[in-house]
């Protein structure tokens, strides 16, 4: 029996290995999706030089034997949106699993302290003030850095319990930056600025280019690298503050660090591809299913599950009709279903 | 390894919680706080835990302040129990004893083999050993008092501080975890439990401080101190304290009744 209990490593081991062999799996087939039809082989080719060639800086170049248009469907339209979908999906799971522990409460999402709508208002505001593309991507990411350390600070001055009190700050500077959002649509042009300003609060992967992802892979992996490194450590953010000082823990600076790093992340996120609800809640809930609560396993298996769950939508967007539905209403619609099965199918603790 | 609180003042503003109590406890000291609701019994713990900064007095950990001392330095020194885990997710039995560990553990690591093989040393010596895989959510009240313990053994701190290890539990396991107690005093741990069943003072502890109003109503060992007045002055209720013998043993046990009209 007891040597049976300390023998949990394997299973979980199995299946990190059919995650990664899922993701790897996923990550692929998604360069062969899509309308424009590249035959798989010569999708591979493609990537396989294009790899060869940034590894020796440009020094080898292998002979080119498909079209410019598949190069260019391969490589400047699919490749950057894989991987964002993979970036965001991945930050959003890991910022999510992260501040379901710190406010011991797994309902909660990774915009809970208002980093979406933060940057849903940053990007309302660019769009009606005509600015570009990068003008609107740079403004919501700024916004939803503002938005939550607005609500960290306001925070800092209550004489509630901490966790409380960032929950109460959360909740009021969204709402607040939810109807500065609405009153931007409110003067919007109806014409095209209204419209751009709803399509974009979907949330979409459809006009990523490449710089977006050399613009949003720094603030991810800032964030991401502490989140798994402290991962050990966000277990007892989930033990009442009481409780955690008197095993010795300082939970203030372990808690800033993680809204920190949650904010960069999601802001990041949402800056390139709108607001995408529903991943941050319900993979890392997925992830306890099947690896544990411990976050030594959930904090990766989150942001492997995450990534892939992230590009597959994106893949279903792509393909569904030929104008994209919006992510952020696909999430939703996959995610639903989903998670209900996995309810009825006996919950995350069935096992022990 | 031992715990003194000096005559210690506490309020959270208006109105003393604390009125100069003092009290110590050494190696093998089983201590019972007894007192009312509101008698000051967890503010008094949140000032041993150097969480509260009592106003006036000071609380000495082997000698040292502990308001001088870093979060680490204290858990080195004392364990705190709560009355119950948090099931909010239901982490295995072994993690959360790990979780005992945090003072010893670095920055970016997580608990090794040596940690983990101490966790399962506690658990075996509190007779759970085979709970270790299960989730805290999924055992009874008087194992999760249990794995608590053991994360407090892991916590290597030789002074547990126990907020009522019996609230939540029903009367077999009350008695199961109570006699881990008794024996932990045995091994030579500093045990202080607050409690509010006065049988449990009377039979485990070999100390007991009575508290009412924030002040010290009696300090001293169980079978004098614990006399059907104070008990009374305490609750309220008529006590009576009476000596039965149990398989060989004589015990004293203390049942509360409903005071006639008239008498005092």
């Amino acid at each position: 029996m007891k040597e049976e209990s300390l023998q949990s490593a394997p299973r979980y081991g199995r299946r990190f290995a059919l995650l990664i062999a899922l993701f790897a799996a996923v990550f692929f087939a998604s360069f062969v999706v899509g309308r424009y039809s590249v035959p798989p082989g010569t999708t591979l080719r493609i990537l396989w030089s294009d790899l060869v060639r940034r590894v020796t800086f440009g020094r080898v170049l292998l002979p080119q034997i498909w079209s410019d248009t598949e190069g260019a469907v391969v490589l400047n339209v699919r490749l950057p949106r894989i991987f964002c979908a993979l970036l965001v999906g991945a930050a959003l799971s890991a910022a999510g699993a992260s501040y379901q522990g710190m406010f011991r409460n797994p309902m909660v999402s990774p915009d809970l302290m208002g980093a979406s709508t933060g940057a849903g208002f940053g990007a309302a505001l660019a769009i009606l003030l005509g600015a570009g593309y990068w003008g609107i991507t740079l403004t919501a990411f700024c916004f939803g850095l503002a938005a939550v350390l607005l609500a960290y600070l306001v925070s800092r001055f209550s004489r509630l319990n901490a966790t409380l009190a960032l929950v109460l700050a959360g909740i009021m500077i969204s709402s607040l930056f939810s109807a500065c959002t609405s009153f931007v649509k409110l003067v919007a042009d109806t014409q095209d600025q209204l419209p751009a300003i709803t399509y974009w609060l979907m949330g979409s992967l459809s006009s990523v280019k490449s710089e977006d992802v050399s613009f949003v892979v720094w603030p991810i992996l800032i964030g991401l690298v502490p989140l798994f490194l402290l991962r050990w450590r966000i277990n007892l953010l989930t033990l009442s503050e009481a409780e955690a000082r008197s095993l010795g823990l300082r939970s203030g600076r372990l808690r800033l660090a993680v809204i920190l790093s949650a904010t960069l992340v999601t802001s990041a996120s949402v800056a390139v591809s709108g607001m995408i609800g529903w991943v941050g809640l319900v993979i890392p809930h997925f992830c306890r299913m099947l690896f544990g609560y411990d976050y030594r396993r959930l904090v990766p298996a989150s942001i492997l599950m995450g990534g892939t769950f992230l590009i597959l939508v994106d893949d279903l967007a792509r393909v569904i009709t030929s104008s994209e539905i919006p992510l952020g209403i696909l999430t939703s619609f996959v995610g639903a279903p989903v998670f209900v099965w996995l309810i009825l199918r006996g919950g995350a603790d069935r096992e022990r | 390894m031992s715990v003194e609180a000096r005559n210690v003042s506490f309020s959270y503003g208006e109105g003393a919680v604390l009125r100069g109590v003092s009290f110590s406890a050494g190696p093998g000291d089983l201590v019972a706080v007894l007192g009312p609701n509101g008698a000051g019994k967890s503010t008094l713990f949140g000032c041993l835990l150097g969480v509260l900064r009592p106003q006036q007095g000071a609380v000495l950990l082997d000698g040292r302040d502990v308001m001088t001392l870093s979060g680490a330095e204290i858990a080195r020194e004392i364990a705190y129990i709560p009355q119950s885990v948090s099931v909010t997710y239901n982490y295995t039995v072994l993690d959360t004893v790990l979780m005992g560990a945090t003072h010893q553990i670095g920055l970016f690591a997580a608990p090794k083999k040596e940690q983990t093989d101490k966790a399962m040393a506690a658990l075996e010596s509190l007779g759970i050993g085979h709970l270790a895989q299960r989730g805290v959510a999924k055992i009874s009240g008087g194992e999760r008092q249990l794995t608590l313990l053991a994360r407090a053994l892991v916590q290597d701190a030789r002074v547990l501080l126990m907020d009522e290890p019996t609230a939540n539990l029903d009367y077999g396991n009350a008695f199961r975890v109570m006699q881990r107690i008794q024996t932990l005093g045995a091994q030579g741990y500093t045990v202080v439990f607050s409690t509010h069943e006065p049988n449990h003072a009377l039979r485990y502890a070999t100390r007991v401080l009575a508290l009412s109003g924030g002040s010290v109503l009696a300090d001293g060992v169980p079978g004098a101190v614990l006399t059907e007045e104070l008990l009374t002055a305490l609750y309220g209720v008529g006590v009576a304290v009476r000596g039965v013998r149990v398989e060989e043993n004589e015990l004293r046990v203390s049942i509360p009744f409903e005071r006639k009209e008239g008498a005092r």
